[in-house]
């Protein structure tokens, strides 16, 4: 099928499946997030439990079952997301390069309010780092999640996150990690609402 | 796992075991409020004005990917893969009782007159007393109990490696499953690749002494390589089957495999 696009416009800002892939990734990390909440109330590993309420599953074992199917939804989208951005080579010109100088500078940007946004097929070095930061980060809660899952089957993975209880607090600190940025991520968007319909509909 | 019953099925049901059923069915609190909170999220449900229900879509979906991760696990499972031995300070101590009851429900089993019971694909079904099964041979481990929900502690068992046991009994290990009936009303299942792991113990005693009625009197089944809930207590049976026999968490959505 021909696409309905005029030659006056440009190409879209985000290609088709890699907003596909952004909405699945997003669903996945709610349902892991949310079910995981209540997973973790079924033995705390620190002083505090989430509100029911908020949590998905209703209880333990509807929990496991929504977390180990969307795990199915991380895990395959992740692994699509990663192959497409490095064939296309869309990975090397989206993210790099990454220079310290420029972190610092779009930072202090940042804070101030005079971070500019005029282009969105443009990622600052803020975005860039913040975007690898949570790659690496569900990296993390896939591996250490497959430590609690399968200690026995993968022995090195164990030995790596330092042990099954060990790999319990890497696989929080890492959630913990991914909701801060979810807040974060959030909340930029909202302050620049044209991010969502880019998202959306690509332009 | 729920299977659908096949109506000539329902009717070779006794009545008895009907009420047996219903009775367990109303006297599970989890198990009736399984279908209805699976998708409580706050609430979610009331505001999209969404029925739910234990028949819903989503629940049904739910356990055919339960089904896939069983599959999924006995391929990823490793038959010659040991789980962790550790030193004997490591142990857990006092090692934590656990069980769908409180500890005051703890069975009483009589030793003396106690027989293990055999059924299915197995060709020697003589009943085993604790004196033959102390005069097979007996191993020890010290292993991680895993429980599905999230803790973890170290323990003690020694009895006879169950696949020794398994062999000794002339059981069929071509077969599918390996279920179990206690004297807690508590049942279980496993898959033959874990029965006769080198780590699978018919659990006998923890640390140096006889199993304590706490941990299971007069014998567990001891697995490392699964969680906690598919370790059975009180063993009064043992059958060997290719009919999917379920078990008691897991008829209420507890994934049937349940490895580590």
């Amino acid at each position: 099928m021909m696409t309905k696009q005029t030659p006056q416009k440009t190409p879209a800002i985000h290609p088709a499946w890699l907003r596909t892939m952004h909405w699945l990734n997003a669903v996945a990390v709610i349902v892991m997030v949310l079910s995981g909440w209540r997973i973790y109330d079924a033995s705390p590993i620190f002083g505090f439990s989430f509100p029911p309420g908020i949590t998905l599953g209703g209880w333990l074992a509807g929990a496991l079952l929504w977390h180990f199917a969307a795990m199915w939804l991380l895990a395959i989208n992740g692994v699509l997301y990663l192959a497409f951005n490095l064939f296309t080579g869309r990975f090397a010109r989206k993210f790099f390069p990454l220079r310290p100088a420029e972190i610092l500078r779009d930072l202090g940007a940042a804070l101030r309010g005079r971070l500019a946004h005029a282009d969105l097929r443009h990622y600052n070095a803020v975005q860039k780092l913040a975007y690898l930061f949570v790659m690496v980060d569900i990296a993390v809660l896939v591996l250490s999640g497959l430590v609690i899952f399968k200690s026995v089957q993968f022995p090195l993975l164990r030995e790596l996150m330092g042990g099954y209880d060990t790999a319990r607090v890497v696989h929080f600190v890492a959630m913990s990690l991914l909701v801060a940025f979810f807040i974060v991520h959030v909340a930029m968007v909202a302050l620049v609402p044209r991010t969502l319909l880019a998202m959306l509909r690509g332009r | 796992m729920p299977r659908p019953i096949a109506s000539n099925e329902i009717d070779s049901r006794t009545a008895q075991d009907i009420v047996e059923a219903a009775r367990q069915e109303l006297g599970s609190p989890a198990r009736r409020l399984f279908g209805r909170r699976l998708l409580t999220l706050g609430g979610l449900s009331m505001l999209t004005g969404c029925t739910v229900n234990g028949e819903g879509d989503a629940e049904k979906l739910l356990m055919q990917v339960s089904r896939l991760n069983d599959r999924a696990q006995a391929w990823l499972f490793d038959p010659t893969r040991l789980a962790p031995t550790y030193p004997a300070s490591m142990i857990t101590r006092p090692f934590p009782f656990n069980a769908y009851y409180g500890i005051d429900q703890v069975p009483r089993v009589a030793g003396s007159t106690y027989k293990l019971e055999l059924g299915g694909l197995v060709a020697d079904k003589r009943p085993w007393t604790l004196a033959e099964l102390n005069a097979l041979p007996q191993t020890s481990q010290i292993t991680r109990h895993i429980c599905v929900e999230g803790w973890s502690a170290i323990g003690q068992w020694g009895g006879v490696p169950f696949g020794l046991f398994l062999k000794r009994i002339g059981a069929d290990l071509s077969a599918r499953y390996v279920a179990f009936k206690c004297a807690d009303d508590y049942y279980t299942s496993i898959d033959m690749p874990t029965a006769l792991h080198p780590q699978t113990l018919l659990a006998l005693r923890y640390g140096d002494q006889t199993l304590p009625a706490k941990y299971g009197y007069p014998m567990k089944l001891r697995m490392p390589t699964k969680l906690g809930y598919k370790n059975p207590k009180h063993i009064m049976a043992i059958t060997v089957t290719n009919t999917y026999p379920g078990g008691y968490w897991e008829d209420q959505g507890y994934n049937w495999f349940g490895g580590s």
